[in-house]
């Protein structure tokens, strides 16, 4: 460590340290092998699972890939009808938990379900869709999570401004052709974030493929430490699920640091769109109305109708306080996590070694582990650290119980391990779209390496920043493990709620819950659409 | 007032403080009773019962909670297992509670009895041709059987209890014959797996009874009834299957007697009652009738087994499930 380089390291090892010790706790179990567990493992449970990770992984990759990007494209660079709208009512599924829309999905279209009940019933029609399958998994979760990748390659197509287009086209490029050659390659930074969050959250979910009973890896976790009883191997199985993509998402970066794209300094002009005419434009607002109908309109019909049937039993004055705590810890959640994602990202970008990428890719890890391992690999620590606290706190004559525990600041801190890679993934994209020129003439006149992070870099981060606190701040809202394991006494939140009657399987009645978090949910979501507006304005 | 939250303070006179994996909605209202009842404050957090065994095991000595409650005896065998509860000796929970439905070492209490039975299409389906759970594995069954998910611990409970019953051999060949019949692969939710019934995906399947009342009480108009299964006096191990909601005084409670008292009122006539009537379960208490609606299903045996053995068993049975295909 050079003497110039310690601030970078100063402000990194400390982040990473918080996401680094819950990872280290689950990866701990590794020295210590069950083998009766392992072989059974290998024998009957393994070998499927990876097969179904393997095409579950590989359908939502090309799914969230093709959706997210052609509306990204469309919206950010287009003009058609209902751009408008779509620019930010596509970012709404969101704000919906997966494993709702995937129940909904269930209730609509297996053989019990709406429409094919209907079509047996009126029509004599036999049928169901093969709804519970891997291609009803892959479509589900594709609709859930392409937003991650709408999102971050919005801003990628925004930031790029329309000269390079332009002057692809003078060169005497076909407009499609540019879009291939020029526009995809410079979003790539911000579209692989994207992709690696909905991946990461795709291997850690357990909820919508249990509703499918579509068995994964995770699956596999939540089983070994839930019905064979040991914490140990499933420990052991998260921790190579997360040296895995440990692995992926460090070679990603490694390739991404080969190849620079950065926009000129003054990409951030408003491009002029690409206005869209005649069946061009009809397809363009077909596909945005299709989507959005699908991923959002069809599932919050049904949670809404689900939860009008039980608002009159269920809903009390409990659910002011239900929805003031989401939004607080919301609140404090992703501005704690954005702060340490925007001095990580800098850190980076400030000492571009093999060395640091790795740091800050261990910082995100918490995202690829299932929450529940995450939660308890949090909580060993901070429990172990506020038991020594109780001892010596005795000594000085403190009688009492736990200091750290059930405090929000655990809270918090456990959902920065979490959330880290959320809010990073736009930030650094956001941050490789500055021209490294910008940073050696700030030097050159002298500004150091704070002064030039809050006059050169914060304003152009402008709407990196925007999509990792809008992110995060639904993200959190969501969160159930940690919020479970980690909240003061009597501090329930929507998802809390949620959690409470699915888990006795009353998903009608979780749907009033659901249902104010999609609503609480558009709140952060317009904030974010209307100030990017600004910023392009 | 961050500072203030940020580091909530704890401790409270006249409180007990439980750890609880049974939802908010069936235990609010029985402390709220509580409280009214003897101003003892009962504080509690809710979460799933892994979690919950992982943070008491955490927290050791300095754990704020008295009592540990959940559903499943599979989970208070563990926490015992794992030495997170303590015996109590209280002559009230053994007068209370039959042997059968707690702890052989007085660790746990079960607080409400959860019966797994089977429920088969009216229209398609005459009670004669029902009789155990293993003959749902014999071929007349080929593709009218529906099964709930292997992943829920009712399952892997009650082939444990069969794993008690036939060894190990004879229980894959049963649930083999039971994955041979699945007329589709298994479904997430006991309702889900009813409703196939009823819509005629299947005529039969295993289910607790209490997703049965619900059901019935939100679509009165469905083709279903329950059947007892395994009711045969001769049979010496025979009877229903049944698991429990129960819980246990933790290790390190720091209110060991008031978490017992809790305890006790919770095993007595008046909260059996609600406890049980609040999700149409069965008392655990046996001088408690069920609720009106649940006592309409029908008296029936209930196997005696004690049901630690289900947790005992379940590791067993769970990798015996897997060989067996059973998803």
């Amino acid at each position: 460590m050079t003497a110039r380089s310690w601030p970078a390291w100063a402000a990194a090892l400390p982040i990473a340290a918080v996401t680094a010790v819950p990872v280290a706790v689950v990866a701990a179990s590794l020295l210590a092998p069950d083998a009766e567990i392992w072989s059974h493992l290998w024998q009957h449970v393994l070998p499927e699972l990876l097969v179904n990770t393997f095409w579950l992984v590989l359908g939502v990759g090309v799914g969230v890939t093709l959706l997210g990007v052609s509306l990204a494209w469309l919206t950010a660079a287009c003009e058609y009808p209902g751009r408008r709208f779509f620019a930010w009512a596509l970012l709404l599924p969101l704000a919906l938990p997966a494993y709702i829309t995937a129940f909904v999905w269930l209730g609509l279209f297996d053989f019990t379900g709406t429409v094919p009940t209907w079509l047996r019933e009126t029509w004599g029609v036999a049928w169901h869709p093969p709804i519970r399958s891997r291609g009803g998994v892959i479509l589900v979760m594709t609709l859930a999570l392409y937003p991650y990748v709408f999102l971050t390659a919005s801003a990628a197509f925004r930031g790029q401004g329309g000269r390079m287009l332009e002057a692809a086209q003078t060169l005497g490029l076909s407009r499609v052709a540019a879009f291939f050659r020029v526009a995809l390659p410079i979003a790539r930074p911000g579209i692989m974030a994207g992709l690696l969050l909905a991946l990461m959250e795709t291997l850690a979910d357990f909820g919508t493929v249990a509703v499918f009973n579509y068995d994964t890896f995770t699956t596999a976790i939540y089983k070994t430490w839930f019905s064979l009883f040991s914490l140990q191997a499933a420990s052991q199985l998260a921790s190579i699920l997360v040296l895995f993509v440990f692995v992926a998402v460090l070679l990603e970066s490694q390739l991404r640091a080969r190849t620079s794209f950065a926009a000129s300094p003054r990409g951030e002009v408003a491009m002029g769109r690409i206005r869209l005419t005649g069946w061009r434009a009809g397809l363009a607002a077909g596909w945005s109305a299709l989507v959005f109908a699908v991923a959002f309109v069809l599932p919050v019909w049904q949670i809404g109708v689900w939860a009008a049937d039980v608002f009159a039993r269920d809903f009390d004055s409990r659910y002011l306080v239900f929805v003031s705590r989401t939004l607080l810890l919301a609140a404090l959640g992703t501005a704690l996590v954005v702060a340490a994602a925007l001095l990580l990202a800098y850190a980076q970008r400030l000492r571009p070694t093999l060395a640091m990428r790795a740091v800050a890719r261990l910082a995100t890890l918490g995202y690829a582990l299932p929450g529940a391992v995450l939660a308890v690999g949090i909580f060993i620590p901070v429990a172990w650290l506020d038991n020594r606290l109780v001892e010596w706190l005795a000594v000085l004559g403190r009688d009492g119980g736990q200091v750290l525990g059930g405090t929000l600041l655990v809270m918090l801190l456990a959902y920065c391990a979490r959330f880290l890679a959320v809010g990073y993934g736009p930030v650094d994209a956001g941050l490789a779209r500055v021209s490294r020129a910008l940073d050696e003439v700030a030097q050159s006149l002298g500004a150091v390496a704070g002064r030039r992070l809050l006059r050169v870099h914060l304003p152009l981060l402008r709407a990196g920043l925007l999509t990792a606190a809008a992110l995060v701040f639904v993200d959190i809202m969501k969160e159930l493990p940690i919020t479970l394991m980690t909240r003061p006494f009597g501090w329930d939140t929507l998802a809390v709620r949620v959690f409470e009657m699915t888990s006795e399987g009353e998903w009608q009645r979780a749907a009033l819950p659901a249902a104010a978090i999609v609503l609480a949910g558009l709140l952060p979501v317009m904030l974010l659409i209307r100030s990017r507006e600004h910023a392009h304005a | 007032m961050l500072a203030a939250l940020l580091f909530a303070g704890s401790a409270w006179a006249g409180e007990v403080v439980v750890y609880s994996a049974r939802n908010e909605q069936l235990i609010k209202p029985l402390f709220d009773a509580y409280t009214q009842e003897t101003g003892v404050r009962v504080r509690f957090i809710t979460d799933k019962e892994g979690p919950l065994l992982a943070r008491l095991k955490a927290e050791g000595r300095n754990t704020p909670a008295d009592v540990l409650l959940t559903v499943d005896a599979g989970n208070l065998w563990q926490a015992a297992n794992e030495k997170l509860l303590q015996p109590v000796d209280s002559a009230t929970l053994k007068a209370n509670i039959p042997a059968h439905l707690r702890d052989p070492g007085n660790q746990w209490f079960g607080l409400s009895v959860r019966a797994r039975t089977l429920v088969y299409n009216t229209a398609r389906v005459k009670p004669e041709a029902l009789s155990t759970y293993e003959d749902l594995a014999d071929p007349k069954w080929k593709g009218r059987l529906c099964l709930r998910s292997a992943k829920k611990v009712y399952n892997q409970s009650l082939v444990a209890m069969m794993i008690h019953e036939h060894g190990e051999a004879k229980t894959e060949r049963i649930v083999r014959g039971w994955v041979a019949n699945l007329a589709t692969a298994p479904l997430p939710d006991d309702t889900k797996a009813m409703e196939a019934v009823a819509a005629g995906q299947c005529d039969v399947t295993l289910v607790n009874t209490y997703y049965f009342g619900r059901l019935l009480q939100a679509k009165p108009g469905l083709p279903l009834a329950v059947f007892w299964p395994n009711q045969d006096a001769q049979d010496r191990h025979g009877g229903a299957h049944v698991n429990i909601s129960g819980a246990g005084l933790t290790r390190h409670a720091k209110r060991p007697r008031a978490a017992v008292r809790l305890l006790e009122w919770l095993s007595s006539d008046k909260a059996q009652q609600f406890y049980a009537d609040v999700n149409l379960e069965y008392p655990a208490n046996p001088a408690v009738q069920p609720h009106a609606a649940v006592a309409a299903w029908g008296e029936f045996r209930q196997n005696l087994i004690n049901v630690s053995e289900a947790g005992r068993l379940q590791a067993r049975a769970v990798m015996l499930m897997d060989r067996a295909g059973y998803k």
